[in-house]
């Protein structure tokens, strides 16, 4: 995105720039196999996630280390919240709620780092993890309950009139979830970053008075340490409501 | 530079686009302060809802999100 300036204003900010994908070792032809810095910061996330899940809780210590115990909350966390949305027959798709909330919660508090990268701002990240989702809870319905999954799309609670309308919008909101799932989560980290650089403009821009933007910055900054951990929240328990569909565990 | 009325209609596109993040703050608005009305009433029956409370912002966030990539769309793609 944003490769050039567009507007040609007269500060000099490129909030966008900082989603570049480069090549880790010079040029700029971008393969398939070409390292880039989402790849360097997709291995740190991953490798932070087993250095805290593994590493972590290696000792298997009756009193938790520090490492241990942030390690054991967030595997109850994720546990319970599996099983309070999609039941206990859906707790056995826990590993992949799991990996999935790790590694977006990871990336996103990386990307935070001053100078990194984040990886879940750009959309063609998210969209794979939302089309998977997508993916699996269709395979999932389908081989769990055969044809009897598309009964979700037919309202019998519903007034038979009104039954083939709200199929259509029940189908087109099936389809939409991958979209909204993924320009979510890429949308409002992409946006938080670029509101931080936006401010960081600002203050190159204003002298003494950049006091301001800086003060503007550490107070986003707070937010966004917010927003990464409920926008991996968010993704995490909508994934669970989307597989409680396919699991089909009738809960409320 | 030289008064390009496409590049102009994309910039308004976009800032009219940015209007409907308004909608979807007035949505999660309504949600957060429903549920504060119900958990000061009920504050027993509010940490079992905080999932529910979670959902109901990021299906109400998502339509201002949609906007907002379409004001990015307009700005960066078209």
């Amino acid at each position: 995105m944003a490769t050039e300036d567009v507007g040609g204003g007269g500060l000099a900010i490129h909030p966008m720039d900082q989603f570049i994908v480069k090549p880790l070792f010079g040029g700029d032809a971008i393969h398939w196999y070409t390292p880039t810095n989402v790849t360097l910061w997709m291995a740190i996330a991953v490798l932070s996630m087993t250095a805290l899940m593994v590493l972590g809780t290696s000792r298997r210590a009756v009193i938790p280390s520090r490492t241990q115990s942030v390690a054991e909350l967030m595997y109850g966390f994720v546990y319970n919240m599996v099983e309070d949305v999609t039941g206990h027959e859906g707790a056995k798709y826990f590993p992949y709620v799991m990996t999935l909330f790790l590694f977006i919660f990871l990336s996103n508090m990386l990307g935070l780092i001053p100078m990194s990268f984040t990886t879940t701002s750009h959309i063609a990240v998210t969209a794979t993890l939302a089309l998977m989702v997508f993916l699996a809870v269709t395979i999932i319905g389908f081989v769990r309950k055969g044809p009897a999954f598309l009964a979700m799309f037919w309202i019998s609670s519903a007034p038979l009139a009104l039954r083939p309308v709200l199929a259509l919008i029940e189908v087109i909101s099936y389809f939409v979830r991958p979209l909204s799932h993924s320009i979510r989560l890429g949308g409002n980290i992409m946006a938080g970053h670029a509101v931080i650089k936006v401010f960081a403009g600002f203050a190159g821009a204003m002298g003494i008075a950049s006091v301001v933007p800086i003060a503007a910055i550490a107070a986003m900054y707070g937010l966004e340490l917010l927003v990464a951990a409920v926008q991996a929240y968010v993704f995490t328990i909508l994934t669970c409501v989307y597989l409680r569909d396919a699991v089909g565990e009738a809960h409320h | 530079m030289t008064g390009d009325i496409a590049e102009m209609g994309k910039f308004i596109g976009a800032g009219l686009a940015a209007f409907g993040l308004g909608g979807a703050g007035i949505g999660v608005g309504n949600i957060v302060a429903n549920f504060l009305a119900g958990a000061l009433r009920n504050p027993s029956a509010a940490p079992g809802q905080t999932a529910n409370l979670f959902v109901g912002i990021a299906f109400a966030e998502a339509l201002g999100i949609f906007s907002f990539l379409i004001a990015l769309l307009l700005m960066f793609a078209v």
